[in-house]
């Protein structure tokens, strides 16, 4: 069932390569394939009982206790629901994409089974074959289909994240190697960790730091997200991003525990810096995607810090608190930052710009658009009622109880100037007098709607009814926290 | 011993043979024969290399797993160059002379893996260098000739050496059949001359873009691909057993990788960028030759690496000759104008690179595990450091493929096609058995 889920999209884009389809057949092969994938989704969460479910295990070799290995469990699988929801939502917002339309589903697809199969994994190897092939994928999302000064973009984005997954795979070596009887399965290691030395877990660190991204290792980020087309950006930030922080929380904390709680300190600063760098330059940016990708390297330190405060030695219940926070945290940002992508590229598609300074008044001729961006942007800066409040209140109270108390409330500032920024956007696009570019801005399409409020009205439902996401992730949270302080 | 140990070395001095007398008795358009007799002594040998039950090794001589996986990959790859050239040179006057000589380069690059004797190696290398420094002038034009010229006054110089380096080696260990022979210190450093001017390692790797950009396309695919396999073979197996100086190789790796990366970086031949690649992917298969001995991933990651590289260097030297163009600006919208090629193109370029699922990724994945597991892990970071620069100038290649404008002619790919599927299966298959492996 898993494995249907994982390449469903996969023979979707095959089915693709048959000659003679026209575009709009193509966009709707597309959209059914993804549809088809978010039911299957819903239908194993509806499904999902508790512990690692769907597991499947093909065994090559009889004696192999390993090999192609999947499973869910309550840290992966809102997830995976949030990939097919974002892949199914980027598909619609594509409807009127006219420009090698067949390259670009197909693209799409195979990037799908490349997030749903990194997100499944439970072996090393398997894991480092979809991380590769995502940025394999992505590099020619952005040249091939990206505006601006894409190709520079792109090779930057290819050349830093393949430093990163390079480091990844010495690491994931090291852990083989240390690991005995020697194995890349990842039940297996984090049953027994191997005896791995700080070298491994540096390896690891910089491969998911690069990709997750945080401060200093971030500056490919905002020239990729700024130069790739706006589904591209979406799944650049909603899922990619997560592959740093997922691959943190599955294999970094659980498989090197003593060396994770020797270094929280390191990951505790590094992702205070991380927020509150990313805050403040995001705060003087003039182009709407460069501030929004600013914002991610922001929430993405908020994920650190809480995985940092996993590997104290303060209260239980505040680390897993803390935890928990941390993939609802991935869940919300997957989702909002989805939208706000989602957003820039409606400015794009009619204006051809991104700077804040030349638009203004957008709500009087775009009143929808507006209100989408508000809630967006409430969402972002963790108002009370949308899931940001949701995660970044467990992921503060799991801190500061965990004893950061400094990094809790330096962290907090965050919040304060992402506030700030967000709302000095809306004052400055929405609000005020009309700018250059107002008049060529017509309000969202009945597609784009369709794109955009489905990521904010769950927002909303998670802000307001949590419960039924944080059932699937608590037990994951206090699972890791035990395997964390062994 | 039985001679049927050497059965797939006869049946490629078989076909070689055959087709010589043959071409001399056929008409010059119906020469294509001849390619035949030699593409069913090379496939038969690769059949019976690859069920070959003998693992033997007798005296001068062993077949054991790494002359029968350098047996099989040489002769697939042999037989793909074979296809590369006949598609090209059809009535030429010497046809039957260029599948004959390419067979016997075959062969020689077969000996020199089974090698086990100091002077077996020898022959072995003069086997393989002679016909293709015959290979490398064949079209007998200006920058054909000077490549001939410079491939072998280099090759003769560095086999001097080698001789030298085993005259030592024989006057301080008073044998030359491989557990028994010792090189020490200097005698090492002459003796890895010869395999690793074949192999394209530093410093001896000058004539690997002088050849590449001068002799014809097909040629250069071959001899900067199959020399290769047999060369670093017996490397392999000179370090598991005469030399001691894991140290020494360690840094002619690095050194190679190094220095073959960072020249490919303003390449716009594209002949010579793949040349220079090929000079860093020595540097990467000098890895596991210099942990030989230390562990027991070395074996496997070289022969795996080995069968990688040559057929994914083939089908991007098969996509350069179906392109019919050296200039890096004319595959500009390759893509629009013949998408399978291009399709071959980007596996083949990003196999190079490492990426999974091709071969070259279980390769290289064996490669940085055997280099930490023997305890050289910095190599293994230079290692990893070369791939991420190495993406520089692939790329530079790739993304002109998909630009919208461009012209030039539509070449048809097919050889090129079946290296990438290759290349892909292989690496499919290969990551599979690793998976399944990983536990054991």
């Amino acid at each position: 069932m898993l494995s249907i889920v994982i390449f469903l999209p996969l023979a979707a884009a095959a089915l693709l390569a048959l000659p003679g389809l026209g575009a709009r057949t193509v966009v709707r092969i597309w959209i059914a394939a993804t549809a088809a994938d978010l039911a299957l989704v819903a239908a194993l969460w509806a499904g999902y009982g508790g512990g690692t479910a769907y597991e499947t295990r093909l065994r090559w070799i009889p004696s192999a206790r390993a090999g192609y290995h999947v499973g869910v469990d309550g840290l992966s699988l809102p997830l995976i629901a949030m990939t097919a929801l974002l892949f199914l939502l980027c598909a619609v917002c594509s409807l009127r994409q006219t420009h090698r339309v067949r390259g670009y589903a197909a693209l799409f697809l195979f990037l799908q089974t490349v997030c749903l199969g990194l997100f499944s994994a439970l072996d090393l190897l398997l894991f480092f074959v979809f991380f590769d092939l995502a940025i394999v994928g992505m590099y020619f999302v952005i040249v091939g289909w990206g505006h601006g000064d894409r190709a520079r973009s792109a090779l930057k984005f290819f050349l830093y994240t393949f430093l990163g997954s390079l480091a990844l795979l010495l690491g994931f070596i090291g852990l083989y190697l240390a690991a005995e009887p020697h194995t890349f399965d990842m039940a297996d290691l984090i049953a027994n960790p191997p005896r791995a030395g700080a070298a491994v877990l540096l390896a690891v660190g910089i491969g998911f730091a690069v990709k997750t991204p945080v401060v200093p290792v971030h500056t490919w980020l905002p020239p990729a997200h700024t130069d790739a087309p706006a589904a591209g950006s979406a799944i650049l930030a909603g899922v990619l991003l997560k592959m740093g922080t997922y691959g943190f929380a599955r294999i970094a904390v659980p498989m090197l525990p003593e060396q994770w709680r020797a270094y929280a300190w390191a990951a505790i600063v590094i992702g205070v810096v991380s927020v509150l760098y990313g805050a403040l330059v995001a705060l003087a940016q003039e182009n709407l995607k460069r501030l929004i990708a600013y914002t991610s390297v922001n929430h993405m330190g908020y994920v650190i810090l809480a995985l940092g405060a996993a590997g104290l030695d303060g209260g239980r219940a505040a680390r897993e608190l803390a935890v928990s926070g941390a993939v609802t945290q991935m869940v919300s940002h997957g989702l909002v930052t989805g939208a706000l992508f989602l957003i820039a590229g409606v400015l794009w598609d009619r204006a051809r710009n991104y700077g804040l300074g030349e638009y203004g008044g957008l709500a009087g001729r775009a009143p929808v658009l507006t209100g989408l961006t508000a809630v967006a942007a409430f969402a972002s800066m963790g108002l009370p009622a949308l899931s940001g409040f949701i995660a970044e209140f467990q992921i503060f109270t799991g801190v500061i109880g965990a004893g950061a108390v400094v990094a809790g409330a330096l962290s907090l500032l965050g919040i304060l100037i992402t506030a700030g920024l967000l709302l000095r956007m809306i004052h400055r696009v929405f609000l005020g007098g009309p700018g250059e570019l107002t008049g060529r801005v017509s309000d969202v399409r009945p597609y784009e709607l369709a794109a955009i409020a489905p990521l904010l009205a769950l927002s909303l439902v998670i802000g307001i009814a949590p419960r039924w996401l944080l059932d699937v992730i608590e037990p994951a949270a206090r699972a890791l926290v035990t395997l964390a302080g062994r | 011993m039985s001679p049927l140990a050497l059965l797939p070395e006869l049946l490629i001095l078989a076909g070689a043979v055959c087709g010589l007398v043959t071409g001399l008795f056929v008409a010059r358009e119906r020469q294509r024969v001849v390619a035949w007799i030699n593409g069913i002594g090379l496939a038969s040998a690769a059949v019976f290399a690859a069920t070959s039950p003998h693992l033997v090794a007798f005296g001068t001589y062993a077949v054991d797993l790494v002359t029968n996986v350098t047996r099989l990959t040489v002769a697939l790859a042999t037989l793909l160059a074979l296809c590369l050239a006949a598609g090209r040179i059809r009535a030429h006057a010497r046809e039957s002379e260029l599948y004959t000589l390419m067979s016997l380069a075959a062969l020689g690059t077969i000996l020199m893996a089974g090698a086990a004797d100091l002077l077996v190696l020898v022959a072995a290398y003069l086997v393989a260098s002679i016909p293709a420094y015959a290979l490398a002038g064949f079209a007998k034009d200006a920058p054909g000739t000077e490549a001939a010229l410079k491939y072998y006054l280099m090759g003769a110089f560095l086999g001097v050496l080698m001789l030298a380096g085993v005259t030592l080696a024989y006057g301080l260990s008073g044998a030359t059949a491989y557990p028994e022979a010792r090189a020490p210190a200097v005698a090492a450093v002459l003796l890895l001359a010869g395999p690793l001017f074949k192999a394209g390692g530093v410093p001896a790797h000058f004539w690997v873009p002088d050849v590449a950009e001068g002799t014809s396309r097909p040629v250069a695919a071959f001899v900067t691909t199959v020399p290769k396999i047999g060369a670093l073979a017996a490397l392999y197996r000179l370090a598991g057993s005469v030399l001691d100086e894991p140290a020494l190789l360690a840094v002619v790796a690095a050194a190679t990788m190094t220095l073959g990366n960072l020249a490919a970086f303003q390449q716009d031949n594209v002949r010579r960028l793949l040349a220079y690649s090929t000079i860093g992917q020595a540097g990467y298969l000098l890895v596991p030759v210099a942990v030989a001995g230390r562990t027991e991933l070395a074996e496997p990651a070289l022969l795996l690496y080995l069968a990688a590289y040559a057929i994914t260097n083939l089908g991007a030297f098969a996509v350069v000759v179906a392109a019919g163009t050296d200039a890096l600006a004319d595959y500009a919208g390759l893509a629009r104008r013949s998408p399978w090629t291009a399709f071959a193109l980007v596996v083949c370029l990003l196999g190079l690179v490492g990426t999974p699922p091709t071969a070259v990724f279980a390769g290289k994945l064996l490669m940085f595990a055997a280099a930490w597991d023997g305890g050289y892990a910095w190599l293994a970071v230079v290692a990893a450091a070369n791939t991420v620069a190495s993406v520089f100038y692939y790329l530079r290649w790739i993304r002109p493929v998909f630009a919208q404008e461009g012209t030039g002619e539509r070449g048809t790919g097919g050889v090129a096609v079946v290296a990438a599927v290759g290349s892909l299966v292989l690496g499919i298959a290969a990551v599979a058995v690793l998976l399944g492996a990983s536990a054991l």
